[in-house]
């Protein structure tokens, strides 16, 4: 049976472009002022303590680390997220949100979160960083805000939810769209995932905090947070991949190259992204080897979609490369169009990504984990991941959306493009010499530069990071001037505003296998596994439970 | 690359395949098996193994009671050590271990407030250090020389630093000093 589908040509109407906008603007804000504490942390290493003029606003290094990975891993993922996800749904389904007051409770509950976490933060009293690893104790408000972040995300997740179900029952026997599935996927996965977060705060950090119970546990606290941490990534990724499988090939002017896989893709990760949190956990004491094992297996399991990812997201380039006349074995990734800087920042994040999965194997990889965990590798790592995979992906999407939203035009394509090179030569650059210096030893989350211990062959890499840091730093600034110069421009002529970009699939989706646009038995598969791979343990560590950790706040 | 035309092919439900992709797809699984054996095998085989669970301890009486009570090197037999270290905010006690070259040290390491890390340089030993929990793991040290351990996990304002050394010292040398 094949069913041809109109495909969707609603385009958003302005009060959901708004809705939308209220997100990026959030997302946008917290990714600027977040992103100028990064710099400031790779100075201080080449010892630049630019710190010192902020007193007595901002007292540390790590009150700036925590305001730094709050707001740039944290706030701008989730709101960008959130928003993002809202204009591929309505534009995907080719209708308007069911219930737009849960969408807007959940997005009025974000905000009332993050207001309550900035505000202890920025007092100095949750310099815990972005783990919040317990028994360092942050102000109740810290914990609550966090919390009811977290819950307006799931609000909005059950406005995207009803929204499809209510698309479902309309178009029976019809395959969902690509970007609304993945979209709404991902939301699900996100409401499962952070379950564990959730528990620890509130069976245990905020209680504790507001001194309801005088102790904690901090080894049970890290296997909830790890439970949530792990997926969290994927939280973040998933939509980067969205654009890449359902919207980077139209731009590049070509189709997506195969439906049912892209779908396969997102279903594992939906599976294997959360029974994985071990492998975070690998030298932790409390936690047996075998199960560290099981989840190192798992973990292993997870890259298989990726490697599906990378096979169909540049088959689908490669496609768009020739049809542009590129010929030869590489010739058409020169035929990609690079002077778009919404295709460059994504092409360009799809690179660093491949050094990224190839170090996330790395770390997921058990015993070799003992040669790099809580050094420097790793935040080197997650800048190639989610400071570029995801953050250099999601500005390339919005220097289509905002103009797609605000009805204005981009103010300068060509300052766009230094802002994408400059972020993707300044990451090489940053990231390279963090791994480099975590194989040397060097810790993570430490003001290298005060360190008493820093032998003399560190300084040549402390020095790159500086650099890298400073071109980040430019290239963010540059970023915020183009954002908020084009949201300020004049109305553009709408032929000179661009569409939102949604491609086509090589094959007729209908020819997906069914089983592959059913949600329920792959979230049971889901909740299966999680069972398996952490009901033990939980079991245990949760009977097992001591309360024998009282707070403390020793910065 | 072959791009399958739409028009060509039969129109019923299937995967649809590319051949080069279900072999890229098979490649890539039997890359994870091979990385998979690799690690499991010198994890359970050849002893580069990570910590696992080895005990609970009260945080508050540590310094008590029990060996962390004292912390420091012991011999147990010719080339076998144990280490008790107590990690706070923000010194190790001990800030240095002595041991002679290829002793085989377990070192068994907790917390008397917040989360720490301890990290050898150069070496495979890396703990996350857990008030509540005992950390351990055993390391052979072959190389003479000096391996500072460092605190890997923000633990608070004096963080950066809070470091120890290992001095692996020639036998002779390590007789001599009459330990």
């Amino acid at each position: 049976m094949t069913i041809s589908i109109e495909r969707s040509t609603r385009e958003l109407t302005d009060s959901e472009k708004r809705f939308v906008g209220w997100h990026m603007l959030v997302a946008i804000i917290a990714l600027l002022v977040g992103s100028i504490f990064g710099p400031l942390q790779a100075l201080q290493f080449s010892n630049v303590d630019l710190y010192q003029y902020l007193e007595p606003v901002i007292r540390s290094y790590y009150q700036g680390l925590t305001l730094h990975g709050v707001l740039n891993a944290l706030v701008w993922t989730t709101f960008f997220i959130v928003g993002f996800t809202t204009l591929v749904v309505i534009k995907g389904l080719g209708r308007a949100l069911t219930h737009p007051k849960v969408n807007w409770a959940g997005f009025w509950v974000m905000v009332v979160g993050l207001v309550m976490t900035a505000v202890p933060i920025l007092l100095n009293q949750a310099t815990v960083l972005y783990t919040f690893y317990p028994p360092l104790q942050a102000s109740w408000a810290f914990y609550l805000g966090l919390t009811l972040v977290v819950v307006g995300s799931w609000i909005s997740g059950v406005g995207f939810f009803l929204t499809f179900i209510a698309w479902r029952k309309d178009n029976p026997g019809v395959r969902s769209p690509f970007i609304a599935f993945a979209g709404v996927l991902n939301m699900a996965m996100w409401q499962i995932a952070t379950l564990g977060v959730a528990v620890e705060i509130l069976s245990m950090l905020l209680p504790w905090s507001l001194g309801l119970i005088e102790a904690t546990d901090p080894q049970l606290a890290r296997t909830y947070f790890w439970f949530t941490g792990h997926p969290l990534v994927y939280f973040w990724l998933l939509p980067a991949y969205i654009s890449w499988y359902g919207m980077l090939p139209k731009q590049a002017g070509g189709k997506l190259f195969s439906d049912s896989l892209a779908r396969l893709a997102f279903w594992l990760f939906l599976i294997v992204s959360i029974p994985v949190g071990f492998h975070h956990q690998f030298v932790d004491p409390g936690v047996p080897t075998g199960w560290k094992w099981i989840h190192a297996t798992l973990t292993y399991s997870v890259f298989f979609p990726s490697m599906l990812t990378a096979f169909t997201v540049i088959a689908s380039l490669e496609y768009a490369g020739r049809k542009r006349g590129g010929v030869g074995l590489l010739g058409w990734i020169r035929a990609l169009p690079w002077k778009d800087p919404s295709v460059s920042a994504q092409l360009l994040a799809g690179i660093l990504f491949m050094f990224g999965g190839i170090g996330g194997l790395t770390n997921a990889s058990y015993n070799l984990n003992l040669i790099i965990h809580n050094t420097a590798w790793v935040p080197g790592h997650f800048h190639l991941t989610v400071a570029t995979a995801v953050t250099l992906s999601f500005m390339g999407i919005t220097y289509w959306l905002i103009p797609y939203i605000t009805g204005k035009k981009l103010i300068s394509p060509r300052l766009a493009q230094i802002q994408v090179w400059t972020w993707f030569v300044g990451m090489i650059i940053f990231s390279n010499a963090m791994h480099v210096l975590g194989l040397l030893g060097a810790p993570r989350r430490t003001p290298l530069g005060d360190a008493p211990y820093v032998p003399e062959e560190w300084n040549g890499h402390l020095l790159r990071t500086s650099i890298g840091g400073t071109i980040l730093l430019v290239s963010v600034l540059i970023y915020g001037w183009i954002m908020y110069k084009t949201a300020r421009g004049p109305k553009a002529d709408p032929d000179d505003v661009p569409m939102i970009p949604v491609a086509e699939s090589l094959r007729d989706p209908q020819l997906t296998p069914v089983w592959l646009d059913r949600f329920k038995p792959w979230l049971i598969a889901a909740g299966a596994l999680i069972v398996l791979a952490y009901g033990p343990q939980l079991w245990d560590q949760i009977t097992g439970i001591q309360l024998t950790s009282p707070g403390w706040t020793p910065w | 690359m072959t791009a399958p035309p739409t028009d060509a092919q039969p129109q019923k439900e299937s995967m649809g395949i590319d051949p080069y992709e279900r072999n890229w797809m098979r490649f890539s699984i039997v890359l994870l098996v091979v990385f998979l054996t690799a690690v499991t095998v010198a994890g359970f085989a050849m002893g580069f193994q990570v910590p696992g669970e080895e005990g609970r301890v009260d945080p508050a009486t540590i310094t008590e009671a029990g060996p962390f009570a004292n912390p420091g090197v012991r011999q147990i037999a010719p080339s076998e050590f144990e280490v008790y270290v107590v990690s706070r905010t923000f010194n190790f006690d001990p800030a240095e271990i002595v041991v002679p070259q290829g002793a085989t040290v377990t070192i068994y390491v907790t917390s008397q407030d917040v989360q720490h890390g301890f990290k050898i340089t150069d070496t495979n030993v890396n703990m996350q250090v857990v008030p509540g929990q005992v950390s351990k793991l055993t390391y052979t040290f072959d190389r003479v020389g000096e391996f500072p351990y460092l605190c890997t996990e923000y633990c608070g304002i004096g963080h950066a630093a809070m470091f120890g050394t290992v001095k692996v010292v020639p036998p002779s040398e390590f007789e001599e000093a009459g330990a």
